[in-house]
């Protein structure tokens, strides 16, 4: 009863509490952990990232994006190509903005359609980029693929956490904001929006790009960690798929269950995947569908939805309990 | 002369080849457009039909003659998934937008299913080939093998079989007034849950034959099936969403525009430019090429 009061009244100290044990936490990962673990945790970030700027978008307003590996593949060409003439953090902003720019221009041409349109564009942009860069790169240059100069791991964790920590903020309060309100009116009922007053596809193209600034940004991070990349790696469907897998199975509905999904989903790929690759992949192609079917809010949904259970159960047992008082007496 | 003979030459193998495409666009067409769900597992469906023809064929089973197998084997597939994957879903959901979105994600997590449960029994790696024999025959000067025209005949067919049904049978008055307006469709005594489920069974089993096709005329592996659902998406774009005879011709339009790009410029730039196509269409008519407003 103490426990369940203190989180009640205490639930502000006690997130910052968590956050900065988080923070350090990360902080302190690369001494005493290896390098591959540092790795993994990276990729376990960048997943999260990933999920989290796609949730953003395609969980509020019900318009499936696919495009996620564009951006990211987007992103790791920019910090391949800038790598020799700007410092790090300025290719992180480069990379976001090109990606935002690419972004409006999609959703200029296809946002104004129906979302199945939108989808089946979105995930063309993939394909389009990816292979055109394939060509371009292999029968124009005559390369095939590229080294990345070695950089620590440890820096690499920093600067995705503190991109992690930049999105997850961002995005908080632009859930917060009338940006964040009108998105959610559009997933609600889009023509009630429409006629509400909001320009629905000014929002719409804005928080597409918004998003996509994000990917961009993870992108550049993460391809010094590739090592060796080329147009197949950098634009691979998958960095399309994960973001989406990740989210339905955290949960879309709140800011914490794509990021608390991408970690489990980041966890469980590095370390199970080596081993038991196709079994890995049927068996979350399975809870997938199990978590669209049966959790609507994702595994983050499980806990309120099972503590609500429990209270239904011992409201019964005590009503049962009063009423046979009610009876003896 | 060489070149007019190159260029009518992949023009003509282009627009068999296309059928395969068609008749693929056709299936997804048909669940698109009835059972409003926007099926990525629409390629794997076709893999599945072209590794078991692989398998059959070990068996000894001629290929032409594994649709027979496949085709109800695949049907049954698609009619179970939505009596009850996507019945349920369609109970749970709110609006149809949300329906739409969520049978999207199912049909994600579905892709990921079949596929690798495929892998489990077929590896990853291609196939050998069918090895059915391809004598050469000439129409002009335009060689073309056999087996494309097989390939081509019996895509043609089945269209042509698909689209009379639709259109002249009681049974596909009944499926195009469900795509129509489904509430009303019912009112009049349609039973759209055994109509949607016949569609989307119909649609794999399209897929299905769709890949046994493919596989009498490339190898297969089990990582086709997505590039597969790519194509198809792109051409049922460009016929019109839930327009089945606009899906088998834009099917042979791109199959014309990949031999040439084929053939004249790089492999690799084929999809690119499918979606450039793709684009500019939409730009100009954002129905598609036979698709109504």
């Amino acid at each position: 009863m103490d426990i369940t009061r203190l989180f009640t009244t205490h639930r502000k100290l006690l997130w910052v509490g968590f956050l900065i044990l988080l923070i350090v936490f990360v902080l302190t990962f690369p001494l005493y952990a290896g390098k591959y673990p540092t790795r993994v945790l990276t990729t376990m970030l960048m997943y999260a990232i990933l999920a989290v700027s796609w949730a953003m978008f395609s969980g509020t307003t019900g318009y499936m994006s696919l495009a996620p590996a564009a951006f990211f593949g987007i992103g790791v060409y920019s910090m391949f190509l800038l790598q020799d003439y700007l410092p790090f953090p300025v290719i992180i902003v480069i990379g976001g903005l090109i990606s935002f720019a690419l972004a409006i221009l999609l959703g200029l041409v296809t946002l104004r359609l129906k979302g199945i349109y939108f989808t089946i564009f979105s995930f063309g942009l993939v394909v389009f980029i990816g292979n055109i860069i394939n060509y371009v790169e292999a029968d124009i240059f005559g390369r095939h693929g590229w080294y990345f100069p070695l950089l620590d791991p440890a820096i690499l964790l920093y600067t995705m956490f503190g991109l992690a920590v930049v999105t997850v903020l961002a995005i908080y309060f632009i859930k917060r904001s009338r940006l964040g309100l009108a998105m959610q009116s559009i997933g609600g009922n889009e023509e009630a929006a429409e006629h509400m007053g909001i320009n629905t596809t000014r929002i719409k193209v804005l928080t597409f790009a918004i998003s996509a600034i994000f990917m961009g940004a993870a992108g550049v991070v993460t391809g010094p960690a590739f090592v060796y990349a080329n147009a197949g790696l950098a634009f691979s469907v998958t960095y399309s798929f994960i973001p989406i897998v990740a989210a339905v199975f955290g949960g879309m509905g709140q800011l914490h269950g794509p990021i608390i999904g991408a970690l489990v989903f980041g966890f469980l790929e590095k370390t199970l995947k080596a081993q038991f690759q196709t079994y890995f992949m049927l068996g979350f192609g399975i809870i997938m569908v199990l978590v669209i079917l049966f959790l609507p809010n994702g595994i983050v949904g499980l806990l309120p939805m099972l503590r609500d259970k429990l209270r239904g159960v011992i409201r019964k047992l005590r009503k049962g309990g009063e009423a046979e008082q009610h009876a003896n007496t | 002369m060489l070149i007019a003979q190159n260029l009518l030459g992949s023009i003509v193998i282009g627009m068999m080849g296309g059928t395969i495409y068609g008749l693929l666009a056709m299936g997804l067409s048909l669940q698109i457009g009835v059972c409003r769900v926007l099926n990525i597992t629409h390629g794997e469906f076709a893999m599945l039909g072209a590794v078991l023809t692989f398998t059959l064929s070990q068996l000894g089973i001629n290929p032409l003659v594994a649709p027979v197998i496949i085709g109800p084997l695949l049907f049954g597939l698609g009619f179970l998934l939505q009596t009850t994957l996507f019945r349920a879903l369609k109970a749970r959901a709110p609006s149809p937008a949300a329906f739409e979105g969520n049978a999207l994600l199912a049909s994600f997590g579905l892709m990921y299913i079949i596929s690798y449960a495929a892998r489990l029994r077929w590896g990853s790696g291609l196939l050998p080939t069918l090895h059915w024999p391809q004598p050469v025959a000439r129409i002009g000067f335009v060689p073309i093998p056999l087996n494309l025209v097989i390939i081509c005949a019996i895509a043609v067919a089945l269209g042509i079989a698909v689209y009379l049904f639709l259109t002249r049978s009681r049974l596909g008055r009944a499926i195009r007034a469900t795509a129509e307006d489904q509430p009303t469709a019912e009112l009049m005594g349609v039973n759209t849950r055994t109509i949607l489920a016949l569609c989307f069974g119909l649609g794999a089993l399209l897929a299905g034959i769709a890949g046994t096709l493919i596989s009498i005329r490339t190898p297969v592996s089990t990582s086709m099936g997505f590039n597969n659902t790519v194509i198809a998406l792109i051409v049922v774009t460009l016929g019109g969403l839930g327009s089945v005879p606009g899906s088998f011709i834009a099917g042979i339009i791109i199959g014309i525009v990949s031999m040439l790009v084929a053939g004249f410029w790089v492999p690799v730039l084929a999809m690119p430019v499918y979606y450039a196509i793709l684009m500019v269409l939409l730009l100009a008519r954002p129905t598609g090429i036979f698709g109504k407003k």
